[in-house]
């Protein structure tokens, strides 16, 4: 028998058909927006140091976002993406890996590199794409990536990191790595093709991937119920045969407590796992962006409070872990680091000109190089029109 | 007449269409309440109700299918991918299905009535995702139409025609120009013809071919190359499928040489293409070889965009190089 179909589990002698009512998913919730515990909560695994390393990135991305937002508006920089109302879905759930497990994000996870350890400087040069970039100065601000924290590069193109990450997973499996991936994405990049295909390949090849879904609420100006008509992005991951989990995004101690799980499932059983974390984009898309055109303050206002940085915030004091002095201090210090980082960040110069030619191929075939010596000429012609790579043209 | 920009002057010709065809439909990622990211589709949901202007998931495969459909039934889809960028999801459904929906069916069933909008091109620090000039993907695909506007009289003109062309066009906006390039447009409906190109400068010495954002580099170029004497005949070719190879061609002939500036990169550019035919034609009358001058063999950067660029500096080389061969 290979035919495995099930079409026999359940007869029926008249038409019944089924809805999203069938089948109600929960949401995880450990922490209540006062900071307290629900009494019958199962905790994550966690301990002050581990606490107060994901609270600190909390304060760090909070510090980030709003300094370089403030920056793209003075015109130093051209672009910005801020992950504000977001960070205890990212940065809370790559809390719950290995260092070298896989991070596949979307763009609006900068809290999880910077938990993995990704620089102050490192997160300026990209941003000001000047010549210590690892990215080399090719991609718009915030596409960051790093081989050495493994941290995938971003590509601006939506979805496309999901099917990747199975693939990915898949290659970790077959070598016995004892890792998985986790894939960010939005609820939004969840309707493009590539999102199905993953999850579908995921279950069948049943692979050491976590499918992280940020339902923010928006896609740009769209807002998730036109959008999708179903339950959220979880009731896909049952279709598709895979363990899925609804998870408050707000609250850092149930996205930890569910993507601690998730791993184990996926590394110990490889059972692919996805993740719905209800959240709110607080800020705009991005830079380009003004959102007051398609929501109102009021639903701006109701997801402010319930802020996940404050929830954690009280959660620690109650602990005995933080205090307000300590919070002042730690924010004075990121903003005045983040400062410093900006000025010399932006006075890097340019990538090389070789550096517009490097990495096409893993060697410049002859036409390339045809291309870059007939610029080069070009350039020491008319130096003065290309200022960024003329001054130092013949000292690289 | 009106003096608008680029961006208005879309918005005119679709708000034209919906308000004079009642089986126009417009849509896409963010274009309904929105209007659009670039607001391209500003007040058109307003104007005509969720029906008629709206947004869609975001799945440009998705749209691009749906809008094969809409179209096959007989409306006329208006659908907008983002950037050009992110219009290769939707690539099999262009390709494979809008291009020969008409030749695999024996004219059964068509989708002549979609047209596609895409804004393309560099000039905002998008970097490879959102700067992209993909059109030489579609110039290599029968069946479709290609057409591509360089100021607001254009934009309008082109885009009524586009619609109404009973053949699948994708509609590619030079979005640097978007609210950069502002002009006099008739507050009228009017059609400017596909696969005609427009000479817009008569010249002696040199002809000059370009679309889109770049006709400015050209025309620049030929400003400097007028300073030294050298007389430069300008033709935006407007539709890239089909093209005007004949209005080239009668230039060359005159002028017995050849420019060609576009942005994407040069290996199988659409520059690839006019060359080969214009060497068929002209053989006999040219005086130097076809030059391209593009962008570079790269993907399209950020830092170094300027570098990458075929500006008017690199035109004016080549014209002084193809002048003194």
């Amino acid at each position: 028998m290979t035919d495995k179909r099930k079409t026999d589990a359940l007869i029926v002698h008249r038409p019944v058909f089924i809805d999203s009512s069938q089948l109600s998913i929960p949401t995880l919730r450990i922490l209540k927006d006062d900071g307290t515990l629900y009494p019958d909560a199962s905790l994550p695994d966690i301990d002050e140091a581990l606490a107060l390393k994901i609270y600190d990135t909390f304060l760090f991305i909070r510090a980030l976002d709003e300094r370089m937002l403030a920056s793209q508006r003075q015109g130093r920089i051209s672009f910005y993406m801020t992950e504000t109302g977001e960070e205890a879905a990212d940065i809370g759930s790559t809390a719950a890996l290995t260092a070298d497990d896989m991070i596949m994000a979307q763009y609006r996870e900068q809290g999880a590199l910077a938990f993995r350890g990704f620089s102050l400087d490192q997160f300026m040069n990209q941003i000001f794409s000047n010549e210590l970039d690892l990215g080399k100065g090719r991609q718009m601000p915030i596409h960051y990536g790093s081989q050495a924290l493994n941290y995938m590069t971003i590509s601006s193109p939506l979805g496309t990191q999901i099917p990747q990450a199975t693939g990915y997973a898949f290659a970790l499996k077959t070598q016995n790595k004892p890792n998985c991936v986790i894939c960010y994405f939005g609820e939004g990049a969840a309707s493009e093709g590539d999102f199905h295909a993953a999850l579908n390949m995921a279950g069948v090849f049943k692979v050491p991937v976590i499918f992280f879904c940020r339902n923010n609420g928006y896609a740009i100006s769209t807002p998730a119920h036109e959008q999708f008509a179903g339950d959220g992005i979880a009731s896909r991951g049952v279709g598709y045969g895979i363990k899925t989990l609804r998870v408050d995004g707000n609250d850092v101690l149930a996205v930890l407590k569910a993507t601690q799980e998730a791993r184990r499932m996926a590394v110990e059983q490889h059972e692919p796992v996805l993740i719905e974390a209800m959240t709110y984009r607080l800020g705009a898309h991005s830079s380009s962006d003004d959102p007051s055109g398609y929501r109102n303050k009021s639903e701006e206002e109701t997801w402010r409070a319930k802020c996940p940085v404050l929830r954690f915030k009280l959660w620690l004091i109650a602990q005995g872990w933080w205090d307000e002095d300590q919070e002042e201090q730690r924010k004075q210090a990121h903003r005045s680091a983040i400062v410093n980082a900006m000025k010399k960040a932006e006075k890097i110069p340019a990538p090389t000109l070789e550096d517009l030619f490097s990495d096409v191929y893993d060697t410049p075939p002859w036409h390339l190089q045809e291309q870059y010596d007939a610029l080069k000429a070009h350039i020491r012609k008319y130096p003065e029109a290309y200022p960024k790579t003329s001054w130092r043209l013949d000292h690289e | 007449m009106s003096k608008i920009n680029l961006l208005q002057a879309i918005n005119q010709a679709l708000d034209s269409t919906l308000a004079q065809n009642d089986l126009a439909i417009c849509f896409g990622e963010d274009v309904g309440h929105f209007g659009g990211v670039f607001r391209a589709t500003s007040h058109l949901q307003e104007k005509y109700g969720k029906q008629r202007c709206f947004n869609t998931p975001l799945t440009e495969q998705g749209i691009i299918g749906f809008a094969n459909g809409a179209a096959a039934q007989g409306m006329t889809a208006i659908a907008e991918i983002q950037f050009a960028d992110y219009i290769f999801p939707a690539f099999d459904q262009i390709v494979n299905e809008s291009a020969k929906f008409r030749y695999r069916s024996g004219n059964e069933f068509n989708v002549g009535s979609l047209t596609i909008r895409t804004p393309y091109g560099g000039g905002i620090n998008g970097a490879h995702y959102h700067s992209q000039s993909p059109e030489a993907y579609f110039t290599h695909t029968p069946g479709l139409k290609i057409v591509v506007p360089r100021n607001p009289y254009q934009a309008k003109g082109l885009l009524l025609a586009s619609i109404r062309d009973p053949n699948p066009v994708i509609f590619f906006e030079p979005k640097k120009l978007y609210r950069a390039s502002v002009g006099e447009v008739p507050d009228t409906d009017y059609e400017l013809p596909l696969g005609q190109g427009d000479l817009l400068r008569e010249g002696t010495d040199i002809t000059l071919v370009a679309w889109g954002a770049q006709v400015e580099a050209i025309e620049k170029a030929a400003d400097m190359a007028a300073e030294q004497g050298i007389s430069c005949e300008l033709i935006d070719l407007r539709t890239l499928l089909p093209w005007d190879r004949d209005l080239l061609a009668a230039s060359v002939k005159k002028t017995g040489r050849l420019i060609i500036n576009h942005e994407a990169p040069k290996t199988s550019g659409f520059g690839a293409e006019i060359a080969a035919a214009i060497q068929e034609e002209c053989f006999l009358y040219l005086e130097s070889p076809i030059i391209r001058v593009t962008g570079l063999d790269t993907p399209f950067p950020l830092a170094l965009e300027k570098e990458y660029m075929p500006d008017a500096l690199k035109t004016f080389e080549a014209i002084k190089a193809s002048m003194t061969f």
